[in-house]
Parts: structure tokens; sequence; C-alpha cells
């Protein structure tokens, strides 16, 4: 692959509402702010992605709304729908066609224009789904349940992982939730469904934020510290629950083999210094730390416990605060990417990891992560 | 330095009102099916699949990993794109540069939509903004019908001139045996039908359709693998001009003398990457996305086929017809069918079988180059150029 | 100049999709719910090359793309592979009254899980491999709620 880099990062406060800006009002913050990171006009961006959701929108072809906002006026545009990450990869292969020097990609979500569960429920099928009223959260726990089971992960491992990210957010000022929880507080907090407590979970969040991504030649020109993208990947599992081992993130072990392969990555424990993961759920963190081969299948619990995956750990696991600490759908993803640059570059503030060379973000479409996608990125191209 | 790209499989359902004997799902999985059989491959050749279609036609969120049944997505990468109408050229366009970009050999672009699982017209309303059109102003045909009376206003054309494009698109629909409609309708017949909002009738419109699209691009590196013979894309532009219902209507006009910005920008840039000086000549055929008749027209004059105001002239003369000068929609077009999501990819797919020669009846003779467009949104276009010969090198 | 922003209390529209749907089973969906309906039996379909038995039923392997036009008739019995107890849900959503659950059950002669709803269990009853069985309802419709979900097995007399 062809050196590609992230020229400039740009994200909005994530909160429970924003009810002061609609939606293309927080596109057009996170794009002038990326904008203003790369030290960039409007018109030194020949493309754009957006990212967008109809569901989440209340609203058919919902990047119409975005067009002024983004820019796109007069340049080649196209709009991806699903998480960020996947938005970012097209971007990268506009690129890598030559076609482009700079894409911008943008994704933005109000969770609080809708009702969550009404629209995760719309990702069931139909004809057997549907009815029985699943969403993203109760699916998530038979997920939880069938991986706990397998390896005898406690809720009291997963917990520590909402301890650390709630944590982790003090030190992030556009995080939405910073918490200072212990392990009981979180035991103790009720049941949504087992065995996932509320504070297992995620919060429903607005926000946007926005990447830009440059070819070597313009990137050299436009910045000192570019960060490169080393390897990129994505891989699906099956649709059904039923036809899934849902313990086991075999789509992300894949994604990530591709990605590591084209990193020239072959120990990520040892080669890999940060990881910004989806953890919509704290188990999640430790299945995807697992999928990723950060340590064997089941042992991502006493990799947490251990206190690996803190930020002065061996191997921080997302010092942002991570999706508990404030998850706008679709926007996750590239807030995802965004931690990792900053911290690649040293612009991470009260909550930079010292010497952060390469770096992993990650995102996931679908219920139970049943799609993955792998970012490697690095300071070295 | 990017690869160069071609279509090298299609496949296509026969395009129906209705298909209640499979599942959206199955829907797919027919035209992959057929794709992959054309290009004489398995699903397991296939590298990455990119599918788009419109959310709320059929109430499915996250259609990429849903689709996995039908699209044979499994254990494989699969990225959905929506664009409204311009979707299935947006996903031909997507799977263009996943392959150009080097990173994947050979890519299954779908578009679909089983239309008759909802309320057309109830979904396409909420594309509309909430605040400032959707109380007041919002559906297809509506919008359409003002971008009629302003081109019948601008150039004196007549809604007898619109029924010459739509009788064209019928008369060509015979030949292709997987159209939706299959209706010989003189232009008599078009001008006698009902008004659904002046100057627009019942004759102009499209259908709306349940069908998929599934067409196979490869890199160069490994287009010999293949059965038939490549279809070369040769460029590819688009321009998603605009948010607002009422931006086009004033812009279009006024701004800078520009017809139909969107379509001539994105139209321009191809040209001018492959060198086209004169469209109408050096292009052999045309499938363009013309959601109603009036499109036939004013498209003509913003593809540069004529000059302003000739729209009318041009389609009265014969130079779109079958034998013309450059016949347009061989297919019967969209007027003929229009599963929305997959309408964009049958420009292409279309295009292709032109090229290759194996488009049965409805083959327009040697075919070297093909013109496809998409059009949806906010009177957005994406244009792609197509040709027999490989391009000397890769330009997008 | 005052902030015009001051005190402001922003104006929020109330919407909703108002679009009715009418998805079609097909014909592998509508045998198989027919089947459901009127002889309280679950079907699924084998594939000829994997040898997989699909449930729900598959027009065509997911995996290898064969058509699978073998049916099999599945037992109303199966194992619980996993499970929730849910105890918050919105209202639209739920289709039992709280707490009720969720589980994957791999029926009697099916090779793939099936998701549905669990009732009728006690309080740390669910585990792994619990041998469940379908309760279906009296009036039925050809939908999967024909099933009203599944429960413990309950030993005979």
């Amino acid at each position: 692959m062809e050196p590609v880099a992230v020229v400039g990062v740009g994200m909005t406060a994530m909160r429970r509402e924003r009810r002061e800006d609609g939606y293309a009002d927080l596109v057009y913050e996170a794009v002038r702010l990326a904008l203003e990171d790369a030290g960039m006009t409007i018109d030194q961006v020949d493309n754009v992605v957006t990212v967008s959701n109809d569901f989440f929108d209340g609203r058919t072809i919902s990047s119409m709304a975005v067009q002024d906002a983004c820019g796109s006026y007069d340049k080649n545009v196209s709009t991806v729908e699903g998480d960020g990450t996947f938005g970012a990869f097209y971007g990268l292969m506009r690129i890598l066609s030559g076609s482009f020097g700079t894409t911008l990609v943008c994704a933005h979500h109000k969770g609080s224009e809708s009702v969550m569960p009404l629209i995760t429920n719309a990702m069931f099928e139909p004809v057997y789904e549907r009815f029985l009223g699943a969403e993203a959260v109760t699916s998530s726990a038979l997920q939880a349940r069938a991986y706990m089971d397998k390896f005898g992960v406690t809720e009291e491992e997963c917990a520590l992982v909402s301890v650390k990210n709630h944590g982790n957010a003090f030190r992030n000022p556009l995080a939405q939730l910073p918490l200072e929880l212990t392990v009981e507080e979180v035991m103790s907090s009720p049941y949504v469904a087992e065995p996932l407590k509320v504070l297992d979970c995620c919060p429903i969040s607005d926000g946007a934020s926005a990447v830009i991504l440059a070819s070597a030649e313009v990137a050299e020109k436009i910045t000192s510290k570019p960060v490169w993208v080393k390897g990129v990947a994505h891989c699906c599992d099956a649709y059904h629950l039923g036809d899934r081992d849902l313990s086991d993130a075999r789509a992300l072990r894949d994604a990530a083999r591709r990605a590591y392969s084209m990193a020239g990555i072959s120990d990520p424990r040892r080669e890999i210094d940060l990881v910004e993961l989806y953890d919509a759920f704290s188990y999640m963190e430790l299945m995807w730390l697992e999928g990723l081969g950060f340590c064997g299948p089941g042992e991502g619990g006493k990799l947490t416990a251990s206190g690996a995956t803190a930020p002065e750990g061996e191997i921080p696991v997302n010092p942002s605060g991570g999706c508990l600490s404030g998850h706008p759908v679709l926007v996750a993803g590239l807030n995802r990417i965004i931690e990792c640059v900053l911290q690649i570059s040293g612009e991470a503030g009260e909550r930079q990891v010292d010497g952060v060379r390469t770096a992993v973000a990650h995102g996931i479409n679908g219920p139970c992560g049943q799609s993955h996608c792998v970012w490697v990125l690095g300071g070295e191209k | 330095m990017g690869k160069r790209v071609a279509v090298v499989g299609v496949g296509m359902t026969k395009q129906r009102s209705s298909r209640p004997d499979v599942t959206g799902q199955e829907l797919i999985n027919e035209a992959v099916r057929a794709a992959l059989e054309d290009a004489g491959i398995s699903r397991r050749d296939i590298d990455a699949v990119v599918i788009g279609n419109m959310d709320h036609f059929e109430g499915i969120n996250y259609v990429d990993t849903w689709s996995v049944d039908g699209s044979g997505a499994l254990m494989k990468p699969i990225m959905k794109l929506t664009t409204g109408g311009t979707t299935g050229t947006t996903v031909a366009m997507a799977a263009y540069y996943h392959v150009a970009s080097g990173l994947f050999d050979r890519v299954l672009a779908i578009g679909w939509e089983k239309n008759s699982e909802s309320d057309t017209t109830g979904a396409i309303i909420t594309a509309f903004d909430p605040f400032w059109d959707r109380p007041i102003f919002a559906g297809a045909v509506a919008g359409l019908a003002l971008e009629a009376t302003q081109y019948m206003h601008l150039t004196g054309a007549t809604e007898e001139d619109a029924a010459y494009v739509a009788a064209r698109e019928r008369r060509h629909a015979l030949n292709n045996p997987y159209a939706h409609l299959h209706i010989n309708l003189t232009i008599e017949d078009i001008m006698n039908s009902p008004y659904l909002s002046w100057p627009v009738k019942m004759g102009d419109m499209c259908p709306r359709t349940d069908g998929a699209c599934a067409v196979i691009f490869a890199s160069e590196d490994v287009v010999d693998e293949f059965p038939s013979q490549p279809a070369w894309i040769l460029a590819v532009a688009d321009r998603h001009l605009w948010a607002y219902t009422s931006d086009p209507y004033v812009n279009q006009a006024l701004e800078n003398g520009w017809w139909f910005p969107a379509l001539e920008w994105a139209a321009g840039e191809v040209y001018d990457k492959v060198g086209i000086r004169d469209p109408l000549k050096e292009i052999d055929v045309a499938e363009l996305y013309l959601p109603y008749s009036f499109a036939g027209l004013r498209y003509m004059e913003s593809l540069g086929f004529c000059e302003r105001g000739g729209g009318p002239a041009l389609v009265r003369s014969g130079a779109t017809d079958m034998g013309g000068e450059c016949p347009v929609n061989p297919s019967g077009g969209v007027m003929s069918s229009n599963a929305i999501g997959a309408t964009g990819l049958l420009r292409v797919a279309e295009c292709a079988l032109q090229i290759q020669g194996r488009a049965g009846d409805r083959q327009v003779p040697e075919v070297k180059i093909a013109l496809a467009t998409g059009f949806g949104g906010c009177f957005w276009s994406d244009v792609l150029l197509m040709g027999r010969e490989m391009p000397e090198k890769p330009r997008g | 100049m005052e902030d015009w922003r001051k005190g402001q209390e922003i104006v929020v529209m109330e919407g909703r999709i108002k679009v009715p749907y009418r998805w079609a089973a097909g014909e592998v969906g509508t045998r198989y719910l027919q089947a459901l309906r009127d002889e309280r039996k679950f079907l699924g379909t084998r594939c000829p090359g994997c040898g997989i038995v699909y449930h729900p039923p598959r027009r065509h392997c997911p995996d290898c793309g064969r058509e699978c036009a073998e049916w099999v008739e599945l037992g109303d019995r199966g194992t619980l592979v996993s499970y929730t107890v849910v105890h918050r849900h919105h209202p639209q959503l739920s289709p039992l009254p709280l707490p009720f659950g969720y589980g994957i059950v791999k029926l009697e002669g099916a090779d793939t899980g099936f998701l549905h709803l669990l009732y009728e269990f006690g309080e740390g009853e669910l585990e792994a491999g619990l041998p469940v069985e379908a309760v279906f309802a009296e009036e039925r419709e050809g939908s999967v709620l024909d099933v009203r979900y599944f429960r413990p097995l309950r030993e005979v007399g």
C-alpha cells in the first residue's frame, strides 16, 4: 500500500444532548476543527466522504442535509452508511486509486433526537427476529453471556473496564461521562439485560467528527508530523445470531490479521503501543482485545485486572475514555482513529501516553460486532 | 499508482412490480448468483462486497450486515453506501475505487430495492428537511414537476416534447426481457394519461419496482481470468450539490448560467479525463438515469449532446432512438424499471453488456464508448464513462 | 448588543417516520411459517454441500452458495446456547411482561441456533445447555410469535 497519512482531525464535544445545534451544525464544527488542525482551507480538500445513517437521522438520504456543512460543493463526494472506520477506509481507497490527493471524512450522530432501541431493533431480520423485540443491548447481553460462560470471565472483570474507561474520561475534555467508579458500584448498578448492568453500557450521545487523509505527496507539504496509515482491513461474520459462535470474534481476528500483515506487525502486544477499540459494552473491550491478538482467548479479563490496559500500563486501551464515556454511533469509530492520531503526534494533552509510535483503532457494524474494521496507525512512513 | 478497472460480470433479476416469492436477501442472492455465474467464479473468489439501497424503503438498518446470506459476504469485507437515487452508481463508483486502490482484485457491487414492501412516497417524503420542507412540500413527483415547469418556461419546450422521451423509453423496453414495464405507450397515450402534478403525467413517470443488480469489478491484474471481454471504466465523477429542496430551482438557471450544474460539472470532469469533445458523436450508447420524461430533454443539453433548449429537437430527430447517432436507454431506462437502489447500477450493467456485445435484442452495434449516469438527492449526478479499450493509464 | 441566545428555549419538532412495511416471507419463509401455524412444526433446510441444517431455513447456503432444497423437520425441543434475562426494555418492543428472557436455542436436528423468547423460568434456572421446549400459541397466525416462547423442559407427568 502506498503511504497515506492523517493530516487533520476535528471532533466536537460528545454530550447527551446538543439541542442548540442541528447535526449539520455539528458537522460544520468538526470539519472546521479538522481543517484548522491541518492548516488547510476547504478548497484544498479534493473529495469528501460523509458518514450517516438514515434511521438515526430520521431522514431518507440523510447525507443530503450535511452537503453544505461538509463543504462538498463542486467536489466528488460519497456517503458510507456504517461506522466511521469504514467511511475512512473508503476515503483512504479513493486516495490510493490515484484520483485524489486529500479526502475529508466526516460523521455525525444525534442520539438525542431518536429512540435508540427502536432503531437498533431494525437491525434484526423482519420475518424471523424483529417481532421478538431484540435490539443492541439485549443481543449484546446474549453475546456477553456466551463469552463469559465459555471462558469463565466474571462480571467483576467486565466492571474493571467501566471503572478504567470512565476514569480515563476525566482527562478528555470532549468526553461525555467521566465517572469516578468502583467495581462495587458497577456491580450494584441495576441489570438492563443480564449480565449487562447500566454501568456496563455506553451512553446515548450527540457529536460529530472529521478526519482529513492525504497522499504522501500532499501530506508532507501540509504538515511536519503526519500520522501514517500502516494497515487497514475489515471483515463481516454471519448475520443470524444463531449462525455465529457469539463468544468468538473470528471476523475481528481475520480483519486484524490482514491489517497487521499490511503493517508488518507479527507480535501486536510488543509492537503496538496503544489501542482505541469499540467498547459499546464493557465486555466488548475484553473480547476485542483478544480478537486483536493482545492476549489469548478468554484472557482479556486477567489482562485488564493486571493493570496492563491502564493509561500507565504496558498496553493502554481507550485512554480517551472509549465509547463507554461517549458514544455517538458512526462517529465513534472516527473518534477511535482521532485518539490514536493525537496520541501518536503527542497532542493528547493530559492523557498523553509516553512513547506512542504505533496505535490500533477499531470500529464495528451490526449486532454484536458482526463486522469489524481495524486500523494500524504509526508515526513513521 | 492506481489500478485500471473493468466490469467482468453482470447479474440482474427480472425487474417486477412485486416479488413476494423471495425475501430481500433472496432477491439479492438471485442477482449475485447470476453475476458470479456470468463471471465464471464462485463466492469464495470475491475479495470484497459493496452494497446499496435506501433504508426507509424496506425499513432494514445495517443492510450490509443483514445482507450476508444473500450478498455472499460471509467472512469478507462488506461496506454499505447510500445516496438516494444515485445509490446504484455510487455503489459502482465505490467498487471502482476498491479495485483502483490496489487493495482488492475482485469486488462485487450490489444495488437492490423491494419497493413493494413499503410506501415509496411515504419514505421519500422523509428525505426533505423536517423544519423547512417536510411540512409543506415533499415527494418525488412534485419536485420533478417544479423542474419541468422551469424548463418549459426557459425554453418553450412542451409536454408533447417530453412525451416523445417517454414513448421512446417504453418502446425500447420491449427489447429488454428484464424490464418491468412492457407497455408500448404512444405519444397520444402519454398525453392522455392523468396528471400527477402538472405538467407531469402518469405516462411521464417511472414505476416502482422490486429488483436487484450485481456487477463484478476486476483489476487489470486479474482481468484475463474472466471469460467475457472486459468493459473498462474510463472515468468516474460525481457532484452532490445542495442540501435543500428549493436550492436547485433557484440556482440551476441563475448561477452563472449553469443549466444543471451537478450533471454538467460531473460530465465535464469525465469528458476532460477521457478527452471527449463531441459527446453525441463520440459516445456510442448512453444509459441515463431519467426518472421522468422531461429529464430526457434537459439532460441531453447538460451532457453536451446539444445546445441549451435543443433537447426537444434532438429527441424528435431520432438521434437518441435505436439506430440513431447515440441511442439513449436501449434497456428502456428508469421509466421502465425503477428498483431505486438497483437503478444506477443497472445503467452500469447495461453499458457493460453493450460494450461486450451481449445486450441481445437491445444491442447497439459497435459500442466502443458508453455513458452511464445516476440521478438522486437534491438533483445530484453521478457519471461513469466506460469503454472497450483498456485506458492507457489509470485516471479515476 | 444583548445576546439573543440568552434565556432561549430551543424549539423541538416532534416527528415520526410514518412508513408502513409489508415484508414478504418469500416461498421458503412462507412454508416455514405455515408449518409453524398449521402443524406446530419447525422446519429447517439442509445444505447439500456443507451438510449444515439451517434454522431458520435458508434458500441457498450462505457459505458455499448451493441451493438448500432438502427440508428437515426439527424437534420442538432444544438446548439453550446463550440467554439473557431482560429487566429494562422499551415498552414498544417488549412482547412479554418483564422480566422475560431472550435465548439462542439449538433445536433437535438443527445445526444453527434460533433467537427467541424465554419465559416460565425460575431465578437462576437458566444456563447454557439447559433443555428447553417451545410453547405454542393457541391462536396462530403464521409468525414467529406463533411460538409464544421457550421454557425449561418440564419432565412429563
